[in-house]
């Protein structure tokens, strides 16, 4: 399958990483953590909503639950961060196995399917709003440690690096799954699942294993929210605000694509953050963009920001050998 | 187990309730029959159409129930330009598109509200807000009953117009058949604009019923959408979408009862869940 080299993605990120070295401006660092984090989040939901067509409109139970395991079992069990972080993923894939057989070997798709994942993030939510060991109301706070042993830094750097190695690791298992005779599985299935069935593809197989990577790509983004930020309620971890920015950022950047979510994200992140300095923090302002955002590209650029990249680029190859016959003439 | 005295009245109060779900999930079953899309802006057009009654009562003195006749035609009118001019152009007849730009629309008309009005929930004070009717084996809140009644009088308006009409004629014939319509000389655009119109016009009227005994605020619409989706999925169109919501009104109120307030609302989704999974076509027809 085309797409980007492993190379391009080293690059990419290679030139990414030196971003730190050049400023030490927390707020810029701040800005392209959370940039970061949500191309992250955004890749899970990638995999699952561009590669396989399944659209969930509840990633939140991922995140949500990558979150809450990191911070569970750091606060209420002693246990060490890294280790927890790493529960956390495996947690949040346990949770997207386990809604995907549920919703896939019932044979949910399309509207049903976006119904459905709203609909057991809201239940979750719910749950951890009441249940006493997320803290119910209240939240969880992780008690300040700042050192790298418990996932903790002095500076938004190491920060910074953390997100970005996550991310690199998306990119390069989105990238091998294209190129993989499963990536093709997902593709057939997204594209014409009855002809897949047909040809003899394990289309429910296939689809729930794409549930359970996406589910931890996005526990991963859920685990490093709570690390950065130190705290966790229900209405942050399972809210529909991140089951939607997981959605926007891989379809305003490209949806199906290797740099999709990570050009949406720092696209759409730049648009919330413009939004605040021009009207201030105005609570809903930032998604009422976003919103406005998702309409439009679906109405104009269906297949995201980089589509109208490459038919700019096509555009050029054209005008480059229509100016050197100009001349002959 | 509790005493009739306690079940009697929650299982009324429920239907009372429920009544306003099925009067939601009408205008949801409406589009998803006709345009065969879920419009998953409808909770954040309650929401609206709950602050615009809010606000003719707040500013215009306007009582609720007339507030239902000047905000119905609007939101008509709102639902129509919608369709016509947002929502079919852009989504270029796919269904995957359709989900994300009335997804889309939800996020902007929810959080306008939460940018205009900020997350506070309001409450009308109306005099006849408390005021009761006995039934002798409950008390029975008089706007309820009252919004009971007028549910019904609209669904029966809302048959009368698809079965007499010419509009409802073609509605219902777009509804079976899109192309033989269209090749009858039915303008599809405008008949799917009309329906969903309809639909949003429903929830003018179950805001203006709502709004005396219930709170607004910019995320207050998503419960009952959810709620509508359940009756949808349940397998409810048309007058059988009434029945839905009596049914889901019932469940929410008992479940309330037994669990408690924040867990009640639970039952539902936790129904919706199981619903979907073991009848997923179900009544719903095999689009999805």
């Amino acid at each position: 399958m085309r797409g980007p080299s492993i190379a391009h993605i080293v690059l990419v990120i290679a030139v990414l990483a030196t971003v730190p070295l050049l400023t030490a401006s927390n707020a810029v660092l701040n800005f392209l953590i959370v940039a970061l984090l949500i191309a992250l989040v955004g890749q899970g939901w990638n995999v699952l909503g561009g590669y396989g067509g399944q659209y969930s409109f509840g990633h939140a139970a991922f995140f949500g639950t990558g979150a809450y395991v990191t911070a569970i079992l750091q606060m209420r069990y002693g246990i060490n961060a890294w280790p927890a972080f790493a529960l956390g993923i495996a947690s949040g894939a346990l949770v997207g196995a386990a809604i995907g057989a549920l919703t896939f070997r019932s044979g949910l798709k399309g509207s049903y399917f976006a119904l459905v994942t709203l609909a057991f993030a809201e239940v979750l939510r719910i749950l951890a709003s009441v249940a006493p060991i997320t803290g119910a109301g209240v939240g969880i706070l992780i008690t300040l440690d700042l050192r790298p042993q418990a996932f903790q830094f002095q500076s938004r750097a190491p920060f910074y690096w953390i997100v970005l190695a996550l991310l690199a690791a998306s990119l390069v298992i989105v990238r091998l799954i294209e190129q993989s005779r499963f990536g093709a599985w997902l593709v057939a299935v997204r594209e014409n699942e009855d002809a897949a069935k047909a040809v003899g593809v394990d289309t429910v197989r296939v689809k729930l294993v794409a549930m359970t990577i996406s589910a931890a790509i996005t526990a991963a983004g859920g685990g490093f929210y709570v690390q950065y930020f130190l705290y966790i309620d229900s209405g942050i971890a399972y809210g529909p605000w991140i089951s939607i920015e997981a959605l926007l950022a891989p379809i305003v950047g490209g949806i199906g694509t290797v740099f999709g979510p990570l050009i949406g994200a720092v696209v759409v992140k730049t648009l919330g953050e413009l939004t605040k300095l021009i009207t201030g923090d105005a609570p809903g302002l930032d998604l009422v963009i976003y919103g406005g955002v998702l309409v439009l590209i679906v109405a104009f650029a269906p297949h995201g920001i980089t589509s109208l990249l490459a038919a700019l680029r096509i555009r050029f190859a054209r005008l480059r050998p229509s100016a050197s016959e100009g001349t002959h003439v | 187990m509790l005493s009739p005295v306690i079940l009697v009245p929650a299982i009324l109060n429920g239907l009372l309730t429920g009544a306003v779900y099925g009067l939601v999930a009408l205008g949801l079953t409406l589009i998803y029959g006709v345009l065969h899309i879920i419009n998953f802006a409808h909770g954040a057009l309650l929401t609206a159409a709950m602050f615009a009654a809010f606000f003719a009562h707040r500013l215009l003195a306007l009582d609720p129930y007339l507030a239902a006749i000047v905000l119905t035609p609007l939101f008509f009118a709102l639902g129509y330009c919608l369709q016509r001019f947002v929502i079919g152009p852009a989504a270029h007849g796919e269904d995957r598109n359709i989900l994300l730009v009335t997804l889309g629309l939800a996020v902007v008309i929810e959080n306008l509200l939460l940018y205009a009005f900020g997350a506070d929930t309001r409450t009308l004070n109306l005099d006849y807000a408390f005021d009761i009717v006995d039934l002798g084996i409950a008390f029975l809140a008089l706007p309820r009953v009252i919004g009971f009644g007028v549910v019904l009088v609209v669904a029966l308006v809302l048959w009368l117009i698809l079965s007499l009409t010419d509009t409802g004629k073609a509605i219902r014939a777009v509804a079976k058949e899109k192309l033989g319509a269209e090749l009858s000389g039915i303008d599809v655009g405008h008949i799917y604009a009309v329906t969903f119109g309809l639909g949003t016009a429903c929830l003018a009227i179950a805001a203006c019923l709502l709004i005396p005994t219930y709170y607004v605020n910019p995320h207050v619409g998503n419960a009952f959408v959810l709620i509508a989706f359940t009756i949808v999925v349940l397998g409810g169109m048309g007058s059988v979408a009434l029945v839905g919501g009596l049914f889901i009104g019932v469940v929410e109120s008992l479940c309330g009862l037994y669990l408690g307030e924040s867990l009640g609302q639970i039952g539902i989704f936790v129904m919706f869940i199981l619903v979907l999974l073991f009848r997923p076509s179900g009544l719903f027809g095999e689009r999805a």
